[in-house]
C-alpha cells in the first residue's frame, strides 16, 4: 500500500475547532428557538381568553376599558420578554469572529447559527405580537 | 421492489447484505424497513389521492351543467365530503410521512428509522382505515356531512353509519399519522450522521421535525373531539347538544385548531421539497439557510392561531375575530420569506432546466395566487361576503394545489431516480406539466367569479340563467384537462417502473446525502455511514463517494448479523450509540389489524366484537415490545469503525425510547388540553356552570384518587431508583405498592362521579366531569399495565440495573399521569368551589 493510499484509509473525522472549548453555554439545546414564538403563543393565548372570558362573564361587556388595560400589559411583557429573548439570540450570533452563513462544521458556527436563528424568530415574534396589539387598538370590543 | 441479491466479493458487504435482506416469498409482507415499508405507504397514499381524484371528476361533471341529472344529491353529498376527508386524511398528510419514511434516512445517511416496526405498524393502520372509510361509498354508506363533520348536521339530521365511519375510521388514522409523527422527529433528532450539526442538517430535516411536532399539537384536539363526538352518538352524552348544555361551536373549535394547522402540516413538507429541489438546479447553496429555519419555526407555530378564521360568520367577539384576522395576516410574512429565499436561489445560481424544476415554478405562481386569496378572506369582513361561496374552494384548491400537489410532483419527477432507480421521461414531463397548470387554471380560476357572483359550496346543482352555467362549464372542462396531466404522469410512472436498466449514480448532481447511494439502492442503504462537514456533502467534502463505497467510514459491517444504525446527540450530532434496529416481524400487521377491528367494529355497534378485538390488540402489542424492545445485547459495546467505540445500549434520555415516550406524550397532553378547554369553554357559555345547586363529584373520592395517585407516581420513581441499585426485592415490592395505589386512584376516579349519582346523558356538566375522570383514569390504568410488565421484565431477566429502558419509560409516563392527576382533580373538585 502506498502512502497515498494510506492517507485515504482514514477520511476526516469529526471536526472541532479551538474556539468550541470555551463556548458561552452549559449545554446544547434547541428550545431556545421556540422562545420568542412561544412568548408570541402565550400573549396570543392569553389575550384570546381574557377578551372570550370578559365578553362573556363581565357584568358591563361593553366597558371595555379595564379589559384593554389588562391586553395591553400582556403585550408589553410580551414584547419585552420577546426582546430580551432577542437580544441574548444576537449576542450568541455575534460572538467570536466568524460571519454568516455560519455553515462551518464546529461548535462555534453551530452556536452562532442558533443565535441567529433565535434573533431572527424573535423578529418574527415580535412583529406578530405587533399585529395582535393592531387589532387591541383598532377592534375595540365584543360586539361590532 | 426488493434489493437485487447480486453477490458481494466483500464478506463484510455480504454479512450487511444479508442482515439486511428483505423477506421474500409471502414474508415480503413482514417487512418493515423503511424503504420497503415507505414504498407501500407512498403507494396506497397516492392510490388514495386518484380515488379522491375520481371523485372531483365526478362531481365536475354533475355541475357541468345547470339542473343536471348525473348524481342524486345523496350520493354528491357523499362524494364531495369523501374527496375533502381522502384528500387530506389519506392522502396530503400521509404522503408526506410515507415519503419521509422512504426518504429521511438516505437524507441523513441512516441505515433505517429507530423505530422501524412503528412506521410499518402505521402503514398498516393507515391502509386499513383508509379502505374502510374509501369503500363505504360503494355501499351507500359514506359521511355525507361535509369533511368537517359539523353538528348538529351530523348528529341529528343525518341518518346512517357515514358519521361513525368518518369518526372512527379517521381516528384511526390520526393514530398513525401520530405514530408517523414520532418516528420521524426522533429520527431527525437522533439518526443524523456524525457531524451533522444542527447548522449543516438538510432543510428537509428541519420540516420534518417542525411538522411532526405540529402534528403533535394539532392531531389530538381532532381526537379529543372525535372521542366527545362518538359519545355523543354511540352514548347520547351531549356535549354538541344545544338542549342539554352542549355546544355545536365547541366541536368547531377543536376541528379547526386541527384544521388549519393541519394546512401547514401539508404545506411545509411540500416547501421542504423545493428546498432540496431548487439548490440542486440552481447549482448553488440555498440562499438565506437561518432564514427559511426561520420559516419554517415561525410557521409552525403562527398556523396554530388562525383557526377561527373559518368560524368568522360564527358570531363570536368582535375582538376575538381581530386577533385571529391578525394572526391570519402575520402568517404571510414566513410564508413569503420561503418563497423569497427559494426565488433568490433561481437567480444567484445557474440554472439548469428540467421538469422537477418546472413543477416547482409552476407551484410558486400558483400558491402566491391562492396566498394573495387567503391574505383578502383574512379579511373578517371580506370574509363575511365570501364565506361558504366557490371564491373559497378557488382559495383552498390554490393553495393546496399549488402549495402541496405541484411540489409533490416536482418531488416525484426528482426522487424516481432514487426510489425507482430510472428518470421519468423529460418529453411527458413537459406535457403533463402544462396539462395540469393550464388544467387547473381552467377549472379553479373561474370559481373566484362564481363565488364572487354568490354561487354557494356543496351545492349537487344550480338553476340556469343565473350567471353560473359557462363559468361552471368552463371549470369541468379544466378538470378534465388537469386529470389528462396526471393521466400522462401515471402512464410514464408505469412505464419507466416497468422498463430495465437504470440511471447513473446522483443523476441531477445533487450535493445531498441521498444521492450518495447506489441506484439501484441497496437496502442497507449506504456502505458506511459517513461523517459530514458540509450541508452539501456531495460537492463540497472530495472523495466522500469513495471512502463511503469503500467502508471506510462508520459501521462497514454487520459482524453479529445485526441491523444496526448510528444514534448521536440531537445538536451537535456526536455519536452515542450503535442500536439495534428490529427486523420483519407480522406482528405490527396483526396489531394494526386488532387495533382497526377495536375501531371499526363500533360503527356497526358490534361492542362485544370491538372489546374482543381490542384487548387481542393489547396483547399483540405486549408480544412486540416483549420481544422487540429493549433487548440486551450480547456484548456492553462494539467497535463501528474509524476507531470508536459506541455502546449497545443506553436508558434514560440518551435511548430513543425515552425520547418517542416524551414526545408521545405531549401529544397526549395536547388531546387532554383540549378536554380541559372543553370544560371551560362551557364555563364560560353558561351562568351556572359548574351548577351552583352542587351535582358534582364532592370532593371526598377525587382528592382520595388524586392522593393514591400521586403516591402510585411515588413509588414508581422509587422502583427505578431500586432497580438502577439492584435491590431487586425492594424494587417489586414498590412496584407492586405502585400497582396497588394505582388501581385504588383509578377506580376512586371513576366512583367520584358514580358516587355523586352524576349521569352523563343529563346535561353536558355531568358529561364533561366524567369524560375528565374517564380519560384519568384511562391513563391510570395504561400506568398500571406498564408497571405490570416492568415487574414482570426484572423476574424474566430482560431488565436489570444496567438495562433498565422499561422502567425508565415507565416512569416518564407516570410524570405525565400526575400533571393530568392534579389538573383533572384541580378541575372537576376545585374549580366549582371557585366558581
Amino acid at each position: 500500500m502506498n502512502s497515498n493510499a494510506r492517507q485515504r484509509r482514514t477520511p476526516p473525522r469529526r471536526h472541532t475547532s479551538a474556539e468550541d472549548r470555551v463556548l458561552p453555554e452549559s449545554r446544547a439545546s434547541l428550545w431556545v428557538l421556540a422562545a420568542g414564538p412561544a412568548t408570541w403563543a402565550l400573549h396570543f393565548l392569553l389575550a384570546y381568553v381574557t377578551a372570550a372570558i370578559w365578553c362573556a362573564k363581565a357584568a358591563w361587556p361593553a366597558d371595555t376599558g379595564r379589559l384593554h388595560a389588562l391586553l395591553w400589559s400582556y403585550t408589553v411583557v410580551a414584547l419585552a420578554v420577546i426582546a430580551w429573548f432577542g437580544w441574548r439570540g444576537l449576542r450568541r450570533h455575534r460572538w467570536g469572529r466568524e460571519t454568516l452563513p455560519h455553515d462551518a462544521p464546529s461548535a462555534g458556527d453551530r452556536h452562532r447559527f442558533l443565535g441567529f436563528a433565535t434573533f431572527l424568530l424573535c423578529g418574527l415574534s415580535f412583529v406578530a405580537v405587533l399585529y395582535s396589539a393592531m387589532a387591541i387598538a383598532l377592534a375595540g370590543g365584543c360586539i361590532g | 421492489m426488493s434489493t437485487p441479491a447480486h453477490p458481494h466479493r466483500d464478506p463484510a458487504a455480504e454479512r450487511l447484505h444479508r442482515a439486511w435482506q428483505a423477506p421474500t416469498g409471502w414474508r415480503y409482507w413482514s417487512a418493515v424497513n423503511n424503504s420497503i415499508v415507505g414504498r407501500w405507504y407512498t403507494g396506497a397514499a397516492i392510490a388514495f389521492f386518484l380515488f379522491a381524484g375520481v371523485l372531483a371528476l365526478l362531481m365536475r361533471v354533475q355541475l357541468a351543467f345547470p339542473e343536471n341529472g348525473f348524481l342524486h344529491a345523496d350520493t354528491y353529498n357523499q362524494m364531495f365530503t369523501l374527496h375533502g376527508s381522502v384528500m387530506m386524511f389519506l392522502f396530503a398528510v400521509p404522503i408526506f410521512e410515507a415519503f419521509s419514511i422512504l426518504v429521511l434516512p438516505s437524507v441523513l445517511g441512516a441505515r433505517d428509522l429507530p423505530f422501524p416496526r412503528l412506521s410499518a405498524f402505521g402503514f398498516w393502520c393507515f391502509l386499513i382505515g383508509g379502505v374502510f372509510a374509501c369503500g363505504s361509498i360503494f355501499f351507500d354508506a359514506a359521511p355525507k356531512d361535509g369533511w368537517f363533520m359539523y353538528p348538529p348536521l351530523s348528529t341529528q339530521y343525518t341518518e346512517g353509519y357515514g358519521a361513525d365511519v368518518w369518526l372512527l375510521g379517521l381516528s384511526f388514522i390520526e393514530v398513525a399519522s401520530i405514530a408517523a409523527a414520532v418516528e420521524l422527529i426522533v429520527g431527525v433528532l437522533k439518526t443524523r450522521p456524525p457531524g451533522m450539526r444542527i447548522n449543516l442538517m438538510p432543510l428537509y430535516a428541519w420540516y420534518i421535525l417542525v411538522v411532526g411536532a405540529m402534528i403533535l399539537f394539532a392531531f389530538p384536539p381532532l381526537i379529543a373531539g372525535d372521542i366527545m363526538f362518538e359519545l355523543q352518538r354511540m352514548a347520547d352524552w351531549p356535549f354538541f347538544d344545544a338542549a342539554r348544555g352542549g355546544d355545536p361551536l365547541l366541536w368547531q373549535h377543536l376541528f379547526w385548531i386541527f384544521g388549519h394547522p393541519e394546512v401547514y402540516i401539508i404545506f411545509l413538507p411540500a416547501i421542504a421539497l423545493a428546498a432540496m429541489i431548487v439548490p440542486t438546479f440552481a447549482r448553488r447553496p440555498i440562499v438565506g439557510y437561518s432564514w427559511i429555519v426561520l420559516a419554517a419555526v415561525g410557521t409552525g407555530f403562527l398556523s396554530f392561531g388562525l383557526w377561527v378564521h373559518h368560524m368568522f360568520t360564527t358570531g363570536l367577539p368582535n375582538l376575538s375575530l381581530a386577533f385571529f384576522s391578525a394572526a391570519s395576516e402575520a402568517v404571510a410574512l414566513p410564508t413569503g420569506v420561503q418563497i423569497f429565499a427559494l426565488l433568490a436561489t433561481v437567480l444567484a445560481g445557474r440554472l439548469v432546466r428540467s421538469v422537477p424544476m418546472l413543477f416547482v415554478l409552476g407551484a410558486l405562481a400558483i400558491f402566491v395566487l391562492g396566498g394573495l386569496t387567503g391574505v383578502m378572506v383574512a379579511l373578517a369582513p371580506f370574509d363575511f361576503q365570501a364565506h361558504d361561496t366557490y371564491f373559497v374552494v378557488a382559495h383552498l384548491h390554490y393553495v393546496l394545489i399549488g402549495g402541496m400537489v405541484f411540489p409533490v410532483i416536482a418531488g416525484t419527477y426528482y426522487y424516481y431516480p432514487l426510489v425507482i432507480g430510472r428518470k421519468l421521461s423529460d418529453r411527458l414531463g413537459k406535457w403533463a406539466f402544462w396539462l395540469m397548470f393550464a388544467g387547473f387554471n381552467i377549472a379553479f380560476m373561474p370559481m373566484h367569479a362564481s363565488g364572487l357572483m354568490g354561487m354557494p359550496r356543496r351545492v349537487y346543482t344550480y338553476h340556469a340563467g343565473q350567471g353560473f352555467d359557462l363559468l361552471n362549464l368552463v371549470s369541468t372542462v379544466g378538470a378534465f384537462v388537469l386529470a389528462a396531466g396526471f393521466a400522462v404522469l401515471l402512464y410514464d410512472a408505469v412505464r419507466t417502473a416497468l422498463r430495465e436498466g437504470h440511471s447513473e449514480r446522483d443523476p441531477w448532481r445533487g450535493g445531498t446525502l441521498e444521492w450518495l447511494g447506489e441506484i439501484p439502492s441497496q437496502s442497507w442503504n449506504l456502505r458506511s455511514i459517513p461523517v459530514v462537514h458540509s450541508r452539501y456533502p456531495l460537492w463540497e467534502q472530495p472523495g466522500l463517494m469513495a471512502d463511503v463505497d469503500a467502508g471506510r467510514y462508520y459501521l462497514p459491517d454487520a459482524e453479529e448479523g445485526k441491523r444496526e444504525t448510528i444514534i448521536t446527540s440531537p445538536v451537535d450530532a456526536a455519536p452515542e450509540q450503535c442500536l439495534r434496529v428490529p427486523g420483519p416481524t407480522f406482528l405490527t400487521l396483526w396489531a394494526a389489524v386488532f387495533t382497526g377491528g377495536a375501531f371499526i367494529f363500533p360503527v356497526f355497534h358490534q361492542y362485544v366484537a370491538a372489546g374482543v378485538s381490542g384487548a387481542l390488540a393489547v396483547v399483540v402489542i405486549l408480544a412486540w415490545l416483549w420481544t422487540g424492545t429493549a433487548r440486551i445485547p450480547e456484548k456492553p459495546e462494539k467497535a463501528v469503525g474509524l476507531d470508536t467505540t459506541l455502546p449497545l445500549y443506553a436508558s434514560g434520555s440518551k435511548s430513543v425510547g425515552w425520547w418517542a415516550m416524551f414526545i408521545t406524550m405531549i401529544g397526549d397532553m395536547a388531546a387532554y388540553a383540549s378536554i380541559v378547554f372543553g370544560y371551560f369553554y362551557f364555563w364560560t357559555i353558561h351562568d351556572d356552570f359548574p351548577p351552583a345547586d352542587g351535582g358534582g363529584p364532592g370532593i371526598a373520592w377525587p382528592v382520595f384518587a388524586l392522593l393514591a395517585g400521586l403516591c402510585a407516581w411515588g413509588a414508581a420513581l422509587l422502583a427505578r431508583n431500586l432497580n438502577r441499585d439492584d435491590r431487586g426485592g425492594l424494587f417489586h415490592a414498590a412496584a407492586v405498592a405502585a400497582v396497588v395505589l394505582a388501581v385504588a386512584s383509578g377506580t376512586a376516579l371513576l366512583l367520584a362521579p358514580a358516587s355523586s349519582g352524576m349521569v352523563p346523558t343529563a346535561h353536558v356538566y355531568p358529561a364533561v366531569v366524567w369524560l375528565l375522570c374517564g380519560w384519568t383514569a384511562a391513563h391510570v390504568a395504561v400506568g398500571t399495565l406498564m408497571l405490570l410488565y416492568c415487574i414482570a421484565r426484572r423476574l424474566a431477566g430482560r431488565m436489570t440495573a444496567r438495562h433498565d429502558i422499561d422502567i425508565h419509560n415507565v416512569v416518564l409516563f407516570w410524570h405525565f399521569v400526575a400533571i393530568k392527576l392534579v389538573v383533572t382533580i384541580g378541575t372537576v373538585a376545585g374549580f366549582p368551589l371557585l366558581a
